[in-house]
C-alpha cells in the first residue's frame, strides 16, 4: 500500500513538474509547480514513515484532530478575506489604491473574486466542514467514518482554495461569479467533495442513534446539492490539457440561467441549509433548552430545499431570459419567505427560558444576532425578487447590502459564536480567555455591520433612482458618471464598517491565540466589607471577565 | 433515545429524542405561520395564472394579463414618442444654420440633447462636458473643425479620423520625429508656447514656419478646414508642459472620434449637437 501511495506520488509530482514547466500560461505553471512541491513534500514524508509501526486509531473516541485544524483554518481565512473586503472597498473610493506598480495582481477586478471565494468558501466551508464533522459525531454518538479520509478533505480544501485564489490573481477565471475557478481546479475540488460526502455519509450510517438529527438533514442537503450544483455550473472543454483556459458547454442565456441557479443556490445550500445545520446545533446547546418544534423543523426543511433550487431566475429579471422563467424565480423566491423565517422561529423561540443569557453569554448574543440577521435578509430576499421591486434594485449596491447583512450577519456572526463554542471544547480550556474580548468584538462586529447595510441600502436605492429618473419628455436626468460620484460618501462609511468588523475579527483571532495556548485569566473578587444587615444573599462571584 | 417527558418551562411534551444532550419539543407549528406560508402559495398560483409563467411543450404559459416585460418597455417608449412625435419631426427638418435659441423647438432639442450627450458623450467629454486630455473641452469657444451649430452636426454625424465613415473629418500630423533632429524639436517646444508674441527670428521661430505654419498658420492661430488646432491660445488638448508638447512634436497626435450618425437617430444628431453648441461656447 506503502509503495503504490509512492509511486502514485512521485508521479503526480512528476506531472507537475513538466506542467510547471510547459504550461500555455503563468497560472498554469505556478499551479504546476505549487502541486510538485505539494506531492514531493507527501513523497518525503510518506517515504520516512513507511514501515513504521503504526497503531491503529482508537475507535471509541470523537476525531476531532481535523475540527481543531478546521477551527484554525476557519479564522485564519477569515481574516484574509475581511482584510482583502476591506481593500476593495477603498479601491471603489479611492481607485487610485490599484497600485500602478501592483498591476494586474492588485487589480479590483482580480482581488474581488479573491475576496468573495476567501469569505464563502475558505471561511465559510471551513467552518462548515469543521462543524459539520464535530456535530454529526456527538449527535451519531459515534467516532467519524473513513479514518484519515477526512484528513485528505481538510488539506485538499486548504489545496482547493489556495490554487484557486492564486488563479484569480494570475487571471484564471472562467468568469462565472463565485464559479471563478478554472477546470482543474473544479475537477481537485469535486474529487474533495466526495471524499466530503462519503466521511460525512459513512458517519450517519453508522450512528448509534434511531433517528438523524435535524442538523444532519441539513448538512447532508448543502453537501449533495453542492456537489451537483458544482458539476452542473463547471460543465467546460479545456482549451489544451496544458493550459487554464476552457470553454463553457452552455452559451448565452442557457449559461446565464445556469449560472444563476448555480448562484443563487450558492447562497440557498453554502450560506443558508448548511448554516441552519450549525444553528441546530449550538444554539440549543449553548442555551441548555430543547429545540422549539420537531414539526416545523421537518417542514421547513422540506419546504426549503424543494424551493430554494427554483429561486435562481430572480437575478435575471429584464434579461434575455423569458419572462415565464423570470416569473416562476419570482413566485418560488416569495413562497420561500415563510420556510426561511421558520429556521429563524426555530432558532429564537429554543431560547424560550433562557433569554436572560443574552445580557450574560456573549456566544448567545452573537447566534440571536446571527437569526435576528438571517430573518432581516430572508425578508429581503423574497421583497428583491419581485420584478417591480428589482427593477430598481438589480445592478445597484442595495444587492451588495443585501448580501453582505446576511453574510457578516448571519454567516459571520454564527461562524464567531462556533468559533466561541469549538475552541475550548476543543483544547480542554475553561472557557474563552477574555470574556470582554468577546463583548468587544460582538459591538464592534455589529456597528460594522449596521455602518456597512445602511451605507449600501442608502447608496442602492439612492442610484437605483437616479438610473431611472426622466423628465417629463422621456429623457435621462442623469450620467452614469453622476451617480458614480454621488456614491463616494456612502463608500467611505461602507470601509468604515469593513475596517470595524476586521478589527473585531482580530481581537478574536488574538483571544483564541491566548485561549489555546492556554492562558487563564482569573479575576480576583473585590474583597467584601461585612453584608450589611438584611442582605442575606450570598457575595456576588465576579465572573471571569 | 430517551423517552417523550414535559418539558416544565413550556409545558410542552418532548419528541424523546436525545442527541449529545438536545432534546426537541413537540409544538404545533405556529397557527400564524401555517397560513402566511398558504397564503403566499395560493398568492403564487394566482400570480402564475396572471402572468406568463409554466413552460409547455412549446412556448410557455402567457398569462391572462398579457403582460410581457418587453411590451411594458415598448409601451413606456412609444407614449412618449407618441408624445414628441410633432417635435421630432420638426427637428429634423429646421434649417440648422437659423436655428431660433429662443423658439420651443429649441427648447426641446437642448433637453434631448442633454440626455443623449450624458449617455454617449460623456465617457470621453466628462459628464459636465469639461473634456479630459485628447478629448476637447466643449464649454470653452475654442473649436478644432467649427463651433457654428451646422458644423458641430457635421463633427457629431460623421466623427474624426475613424474608419466607418468616409465623410469623417480627416487630417495627419507628421511625426516630426522622423524629421528634425532633437535640438530642432527642443527649439520648437520652447518656441511653440511663446506665442503669439513671438521671437519669429529664434531659430524655433523659423523652425516653426519652415515646418508648421503651413497648417497651423503663419501666427500660430490653427487652420479649422484640416482641424489643426490654434497653437496661440492657452488651451491645449494633449497638455501645454514641454514633456507634453515634445511628445506630440516628436510623434505627433491621432484622436479618434466616432461617427454618430451612425449610431444615433438624425433627431438625437441634430439634438445633441444643439445642447453641445447651447454649452456656451456656440458660434
Amino acid at each position: 500500500m506503502d509503495v503504490v501511495k509512492l509511486a502514485l506520488l512521485w508521479l503526480i509530482a512528476l506531472v507537475a513538474a513538466y506542467a510547471a514547466d510547459q504550461g500555455n500560461d503563468l497560472a498554469f505553471r505556478v499551479h504546476g509547480l505549487i502541486i510538485m512541491l505539494v506531492a514531493a513534500a507527501l513523497f518525503v514524508w510518506q517515504l520516512r514513515r513507511t514501515g513504521d509501526a503504526r497503531s491503529a486509531p482508537a475507535s471509541d473516541v470523537y476525531m476531532d484532530g481535523p475540527v481543531r485544524a478546521g477551527v484554525i483554518a476557519t479564522a485564519f481565512w477569515g481574516m484574509a478575506g475581511l482584510a482583502v473586503g476591506t481593500l476593495i472597498a477603498f479601491q471603489l473610493a479611492f481607485p487610485v489604491l490599484n497600485f500602478e506598480w501592483a498591476q494586474p495582481f492588485g487589480n479590483f477586478g482580480r482581488l474581488r473574486p479573491l475576496h468573495t471565494s476567501a469569505v464563502i468558501f475558505a471561511f465559510g466551508g471551513n467552518a462548515l466542514i469543521a462543524s459539520s464533522i464535530y456535530i454529526v459525531q456527538r449527535t451519531s454518538r459515534t467516532r467519524l467514518f473513513g479514518g484519515n479520509l477526512v484528513w485528505f478533505v481538510f488539506w485538499g480544501y486548504q489545496l482547493f482554495i489556495v490554487l484557486a485564489a492564486t488563479g484569480y490573481l494570475m487571471g484564471a477565471t472562467q468568469s462565472k461569479e463565485y464559479a471563478e475557478p478554472e477546470w482543474y481546479v473544479d475537477i481537485w475540488l469535486t474529487i474533495i467533495w466526495v471524499a466530503y460526502l462519503v466521511v460525512f455519509l459513512g458517519t450517519i450510517i453508522n450512528r448509534r442513534e434511531r433517528h438523524i438529527y435535524v442538523a444532519n438533514w441539513f448538512f447532508l442537503a448543502f453537501i449533495i446539492t453542492v456537489a451537483m450544483l458544482h458539476v452542473v455550473n463547471n460543465l467546460a472543454v479545456p482549451v489544451s490539457i496544458w493550459g487554464s483556459k476552457s470553454v463553457q458547454l452552455f452559451a448565452g442565456v442557457q449559461d446565464a440561467m445556469t449560472q444563476w441557479w448555480y448562484g443563487h443556490n450558492a447562497v440557498g445550500f453554502f450560506l443558508t441549509a448548511g448554516f441552519l445545520g450549525m444553528m441546530y446545533y449550538y444554539v440549543p446547546k449553548q442555551a441548555n433548552r430543547p429545540v422549539y418544534s420537531y414539526k416545523l423543523s421537518i417542514v421547513h426543511f422540506w419546504a426549503l430545499i424543494f424551493l430554494y433550487i427554483w429561486a435562481g431566475p430572480h437575478h435575471l429579471h429584464y434579461t434575455a431570459l423569458p419572462d415565464w422563467a423570470s416569473t416562476l424565480g419570482m413566485v418560488f423566491s416569495v413562497i420561500l419567505w415563510m420556510p426561511s423565517w421558520a429556521g429563524m422561529m426555530n432558532g429564537l423561540m429554543t431560547l424560550n427560558g433562557a433569554w436572560d443569557k443574552i445580557r450574560t453569554d456573549p456566544i448567545i448574543r452573537f447566534l440571536v444576532a446571527s437569526l435576528a440577521f438571517y430573518g432581516m435578509a430572508t425578508f429581503e430576499g423574497p421583497m428583491m425578487s419581485i420584478r417591480a421591486v428589482n427593477s430598481l434594485s438589480h445592478y445597484t449596491d442595495w444587492t451588495v447590502g443585501h448580501v453582505h447583512s446576511g453574510a457578516l450577519g448571519w454567516n459571520g456572526m454564527i461562524i464567531f459564536a462556533m468559533i466561541y463554542f469549538l475552541t475550548p471544547r476543543l483544547w480542554n480550556r475553561g472557557a474563552m480567555y477574555s470574556t470582554a474580548a468577546m463583548n468587544w468584538h460582538f459591538w464592534l462586529a455589529m456597528i460594522g455591520i449596521v455602518l456597512y447595510a445602511a451605507s449600501m441600502w442608502v447608496t442602492g436605492i439612492m442610484e437605483g433612482l437616479m438610473w431611472r429618473e426622466v423628465d417629463d419628455q422621456g429623457f435621462l436626468v442623469n450620467s452614469f458618471a453622476d451617480t458614480v460620484s454621488a456614491k463616494f460618501p456612502m463608500y467611505l462609511v461602507r470601509g468604515l464598517g469593513g475596517v470595524l468588523y476586521l478589527a473585531g475579527a482580530g481581537i478574536m483571532c488574538w483571544n483564541m491565540w491566548m485561549t489555546i495556548r492556554g492562558y487563564e485569566r482569573v479575576s480576583q473578587p473585590v474583597s467584601k466589607m461585612t453584608p450589611p444587615a438584611g442582605d442575606t444573599a450570598a457575595p456576588a462571584a465576579t465572573p471571569a471577565e | 433515545m430517551g423517552e417523550p417527558r414535559k418539558d416544565d418551562l413550556t409545558g410542552r411534551e418532548t419528541m424523546g429524542h436525545d442527541f449529545d444532550g438536545i432534546e426537541e419539543l413537540n409544538t404545533p407549528m405556529p397557527r400564524w405561520w401555517l397560513i402566511c406560508f398558504y397564503l403566499t402559495i395560493i398568492w403564487g398560483i394566482g400570480y402564475t395564472i396572471a402572468f406568463p409563467a409554466w413552460p409547455m411543450i412549446s412556448g410557455a404559459t402567457a398569462g391572462v394579463l398579457g403582460y410581457s416585460t418587453r411590451g411594458e418597455v415598448s409601451e413606456q417608449i412609444e407614449a412618449h414618442e407618441a408624445a414628441n412625435a410633432e417635435l421630432v419631426s420638426e427637428l429634423v427638418s429646421v434649417d440648422l444654420a437659423a436655428f431660433d435659441p429662443q423658439s420651443d423647438l429649441h427648447r426641446y432639442a437642448v433637453a434631448r440633447g442633454a440626455s443623449v450627450f450624458r449617455a454617449q458623450c460623456s465617457q470621453c467629454h466628462g459628464s459636465g462636458a469639461a473634456g479630459a486630455k485628447g478629448y476637447p473641452n466643449l464649454l470653452d469657444n475654442d473649436w478644432i473643425w467649427g463651433g457654428a451649430l451646422e458644423e458641430i452636426a457635421r463633427t457629431v454625424r460623421h466623427g474624426i479620423r475613424n474608419e466607418t465613415d468616409t465623410d469623417a473629418h480627416w487630417s495627419e500630423m507628421p511625426a516630426f520625429g522622423d524629421l528634425l533632429e532633437g535640438d530642432e524639436i527642443s527649439a520648437l517646444v520652447d518656441f511653440i508656447p511663446t506665442l503669439p508674441v513671438a521671437d519669429w527670428d529664434s531659430p524655433g521661430g523659423v523652425l516653426f514656419t519652415d515646418n508648421c505654419a503651413s497648417c497651423h498658420g503663419d501666427t500660430g492661430l490653427g487652420d479649422r478646414s484640416q482641424g489643426a488646432p490654434n497653437l496661440a491660445d492657452a488651451i491645449w488638448l494633449y497638455g501645454g508642459d514641454p514633456d507634453s508638447l515634445t511628445q506630440t512634436v516628436t510623434y505627433s497626435r491621432f484622436g479618434v472620434m466616432p461617427a454618430w450618425g451612425q449610431r444615433l437617430t438624425e433627431a438625437d444628431v441634430r439634438a445633441v449637437s444643439a445642447y453641445v453648441h447651447a454649452l456656451g461656447g456656440g458660434e
